[in-house]
């Protein structure tokens, strides 16, 4: 239980909390504050020099280009279906790796599914670019059932990005799962729960602030993308493209377009938080 | 409680300062006149930054025998800091942070930092090399204003039309198979990934739609550009994927995932040697095409160093070591009798002004028409980002 | 819990094809390590040794790794003090706006990395710049340091919420100084969950490449910088293969350490 506020423990509490917050506030909210601010700026078109007049132009575009939109909406589309995805997977492997494998097991299986994390993002998806392409493995191992591979475009990207963020997803799962007191899972059953009823009644619900906790990494890690796209997308283009265009050329429109994800995420955490899931990261 | 309070109102303070600071920076150049040209050199600074693209300017990191920094920093003392640039765009943003000396730029950025005053005069008279540029290069629109050199031209090349010859048949000879012929090759058409790619489909309006009047394909009115962006649109259907690297155009065109489209004589090279049944060719109706460009920077802290790096990279046996590294036409024709390959200025075209004036280079659009029309307003780069990025939709 | 013998299997057999998914592509990268092929064609036209000789002999390669070190170490150094001290505040004092600041924390990393990168980016050069403090190893440092806390944070709060803050006060009980109690019963628990959360802090700096981009200076170069810029080059990708399936081996060994030393939880939180 946190200690109730005596006067000592306020000059420690000081002490605590600020380099941390001083560190945040002045490296990154201070950022996001000239950022966010440099929204309502204009931009000299030709020369791309940014020009300190007050205007909401960059805002209005945002809303009445259809193009914004249909981008927009693409992205959040893909976002959700990596998390989904994501979760979906998650869930029974970690189960496995935590209540069904053996002891002895666990460790090697959670360094199996650590280890890819350092093989670096962009080898992976080049990789996928690789296995993904007109006579990629991909294709080879769907032709005897005489299926085509997806090839370059939005299924790609989500089958790229959710390969990336799997590990993000299942680390949180598997720790709610192997927290689970095995006592519960009896408790279930001698009430006459049978498996199915345990997993729905018990398991689920115990899980569920770690799996919104891993989606807030695979849907916010899956909205700011822009390379995988570039790699194995095709034509297709996400916000994270057209902000990194914007970028030299037009600061404010990039700053106006952030917006756009910054209100999507800090929405979701928040939606996040109610459920607990920032205190099972 | 006072202590806390103190902190808070501290940081508070120091947003506020960050807020001021980034409010009052920066005032809006544009007046174009960006610094002077040094009459003399000094002594070399011991450093230069340098922004360039990948291969330009090769410290034998990647490859132990690419090596052309390390004799240049034993040469003059100048210590050399390279920074990768993947697009123009990036360049001139770095251009803008005043932090560098010099870049490679393309004529889709020179004019705009030549503009924005980011880019200095440079006066030639300083870079001994400069009298064996070809003379085609100098004094371009994409390199020069109101006569004076803006940089030193460095090499180029054009934006061919490479296919599968197994796959696309009858050989285009011409840019309708990537735009009005699309269709036939649905899924497997490929372009290059940037605005400036525009002008692409300006160039083939120009004979295909004569109505529309276009004389210059970076010169383009509202009704031009719609007419661009629409035929942009259609090709759109039949693409599969943009391109804005080597590797990802060499494995689609091997991978037969890309079948057509734009390319640059390098890598239709490599994928050549890549055993790929590809060729390229200079289409019928000409090609858009790029030049690059060592400039100055107007805030350059080395500008010393700059100018000899400058006269370094054009020298006639770096420029060669650069224009086969990286798989271009060298600037300097002295340059051609060093070329390890003694083919490559044939198969690079680089003394072939015929083949060059078929190509029209990047140049950056602006307001004013760079066609000489003085009753229309043209579509400036801004615009055409916009544009590019409602074809990709 | 009772699970049937046929549901056993089938878990078994998701987690087995799951991880056989996971581990295709890194098999594919170890195999066109050894493609004679220069870009990566499919099925290899042959096998060769020579990426792996031009691979060691890289200079720009063995640089990168260097600031990627420096960078990761630096960065994980400081997200171990913020985020163990940002801990310490939410989990064991009660204060106004205390679950502000763990979303706050959180921020940094779940905002995209292309929002973040041009925030730091545009800040850097408003406010460094002036001073004469450019671009370079230290402004990587302080953008990965600043999505690396959440991590060290939410490791040692996760530590924090697990062993009892009686223990402390017994030890102060007992006659303990504060710094004994830190010393002998504060640190020695805390210890495998700074090193699991220092891990994956590092694990995370050292992979990251768009806020990085961003923030890097001229001629500061870190792994994924490099391994970006030269996949780009047609000469170099069998190279960067290398690179990268050597990371993916010599990685195993600290993550294992990691799930060693941290044996009571899942070896780390996000």
């Amino acid at each position: 239980m946190p200690a109730a506020p005596t006067s000592g423990s306020r000059l420690r509490l000081t002490a605590l909390l600020a380099p941390p917050l001083l560190w945040l506030t002045l490296a990154y909210l201070g950022s996001l504050a000239i950022l966010l601010l440099s929204a309502f700026w204009a931009t000299d078109s030709f020369t791309s020099d940014v020009v300190h007049t007050w205007n909401t132009d960059n805002f209005h575009e945002l809303l009445t280009t259809p193009v914004y939109r249909t981008i927009a909406l693409r992205t959040l589309s893909i976002a959700v279906a990596v998390t989904v995805i994501d979760a979906l997977l998650a869930l029974p492997m970690a189960f496995c790796m935590a209540r069904v494998a053996g002891r002895r097991w666990r460790r090697p299986l959670l360094v199996a599914v650590l280890t890819p994390l350092w093989a670096g993002y962009l080898v992976k998806a080049y990789a996928w670019r690789v296995m993904l392409g007109e006579d990629g493995v991909v294709g080879a191992a769907l032709a005897p059932f005489g299926l085509h591979g997806p090839g370059y475009g939005t299924t790609a990207v989500v089958i790229v990005l959710a390969y990336l963020w799997l590990p993000y997803m299942i680390l949180p799962v598997y720790a709610a799962l192997e927290r689970l007191p095995e006592r519960m899972l009896e408790a279930s059953a001698d009430l006459g729960a049978g498996a199915w009823r345990t997993l729905r009644s018990v398991v689920l619900p115990a899980v569920r602030p770690a799996v919104l906790a891993g989606s807030v990494f695979t849907f916010s890690l899956s909205l700011g993308d822009y390379l995988t796209v570039q790699i194995v997308g095709g034509k297709t283009q996400l916000l994270g493209n057209v902000i990194a265009s914007q970028v030299t050329l037009d600061l404010p429109m990039a700053a106006a377009l952030s917006a756009v994800p910054v209100v999507l995420i800090v929405c979701y955490l928040a939606a996040v938080r109610r459920a607990g899931a920032l205190d099972s990261l | 409680m006072r202590k806390r309070k103190t902190s808070a109102w501290r940081s508070a303070a120091a947003v506020c300062a960050l807020l001021l600071t980034a409010a009052g920076c920066g005032s809006g150049g544009g007046d174009g006149k960006g610094g002077h040209a040094p009459d003399k050199l000094g002594k070399g600074e011991g450093k230069v930054n340098i922004i360039a693209w990948a291969g330009y300017a090769e410290d034998g990191s990647n490859d132990p025998k690419v090596d052309w920094v390390h004799p240049f920093e034993k040469k003059t003392g100048c210590q050399v800091n390279t920074k990768t640039a993947g697009t123009s765009d990036e360049m001139v943003s770095l251009m803008k942070t005043g932090q560098y000396d010099t870049v490679s730029a393309s004529g889709d950025a020179t004019l705009r930092l030549i503009a924005s005053g980011d880019a200095a005069p440079v006066n030639t008279k300083l870079v001994p090399h400069y009298k064996d540029i070809f003379p085609a290069l100098k004094q371009q629109p994409f390199n020069s204003k109101d006569g004076r050199m803006y940089g030193i031209p460095h090499g180029r090349g054009a934006n061919l039309l490479m296919y599968r010859t197994d796959k696309v048949k009858p050989a285009p000879d011409s840019w309708r198979a990537v735009f009005d012929d699309s269709a036939r090759y649905a899924g497997h058409v490929t372009a290059y990934d940037s605005p400036i790619y525009i002008a692409d489909a300006a160039l083939y309006l120009m004979r295909a739609k004569p109505s529309l009047g276009i004389k210059n394909p970076y010169a383009l009115d509202q009704k031009q550009l719609d007419a661009a962006v629409a035929l942009l649109k259609k090709q759109h259907k039949a693409v599969g994927e943009y391109w804005s690297d080597y590797q990802k155009e060499i494995t689609a065109f091997k991978g037969g995932d890309s079948v057509i489209g734009t390319t640059w004589q390098v890598i239709a090279n490599l994928t050549k040697a890549e055993k790929a049944p590809v060729k390229a060719v200079l289409p019928k109706e000409g090609a858009t095409g790029w030049s690059d460009t060592w400039m100055v920077s107007a805030k350059a802290e080395h500008p010393n160093c700059a100018y000899r790096w400058l006269d370094w990279i054009v020298s006639p046996k770096v420029n060669a070591q650069v224009a086969e590294y990286f798989g271009e036409a060298p600037s300097n024709r002295k340059a051609c009798a060093e070329t390890s390959d003694p083919n490559h200025c044939a198969i690079f075209h680089a003394d072939d002004e015929k083949y060059f004036q078929r190509v029209h280079f990047w140049t950056t659009p602006i307001k004013e028409c760079l066609d000489g029309r003085k009753d229309a307003t043209c579509t400036d780069y801004a615009q055409w980002t916009r544009a590019w990025t409602e074809v990709k939709g | 819990m009772r699970l049937s013998r046929t549901a056993r299997v089938v878990l078994g057999c998701v987690t087995a094809a799951g991880l056989a998914i996971v581990y295709v592509p890194l098999l594919l990268v170890l195999l066109n390590s050894f493609n004679a092929d220069r870009s990566f064609g499919w099925p290899p036209s042959g096998l060769t040794g020579r990426w792996w000789r031009a691979a060691l002999h890289s200079d720009g390669a063995r640089e990168a790794l260097l600031t990627s070190l420096k960078a990761g170490l630096a960065a994980t150094a400081i997200a171990l003090v913020l985020g163990t001290l940002a801990a310490y505040a939410v989990h064991r004092h009660r204060f106004f706006g205390r679950r502000t600041v763990s979303f706050l924390l959180v921020l940094p990393i779940a905002l995209p990395g292309i929002v973040s990168g041009i925030a730091l980016n545009a800040a850097f050069r408003t406010v460094l710049d002036p001073i004469g403090i450019g671009f370079g190893l230290f402004t990587v440092v302080v953008g990965h340091a600043t999505f690396c806390v959440v991590i060290v944070f939410n490791n040692i709060g996760a530590r924090l919420r697990r062993i009892a803050p009686s223990l402390a006060e017994a030890s102060a009980d007992l006659g303990a100084r504060s710094w004994q109690t830190f010393r002998y019963v504060t640190f020695p628990a805390m210890r495998s969950a700074l090193f699991a959360g220092g891990l994956l802090a590092f694990a995370l700096s050292f992979d990251e490449i768009v806020v990085t981009t961003f923030t890097a200076g001229p001629g500061t170069r870190t792994l994924p910088i490099w391994i970006y810029e030269n996949l780009a080059r047609p000469h170099q990708a069998p190279v960067v293969n290398v690179v990268a399936a050597l990371l993916i081996l010599v990685s195993v060994v600290p993550v294992y350490i990691a799930q060693r030393l941290s044996s009571d939880t899942a070896g780390g939180r996000l």
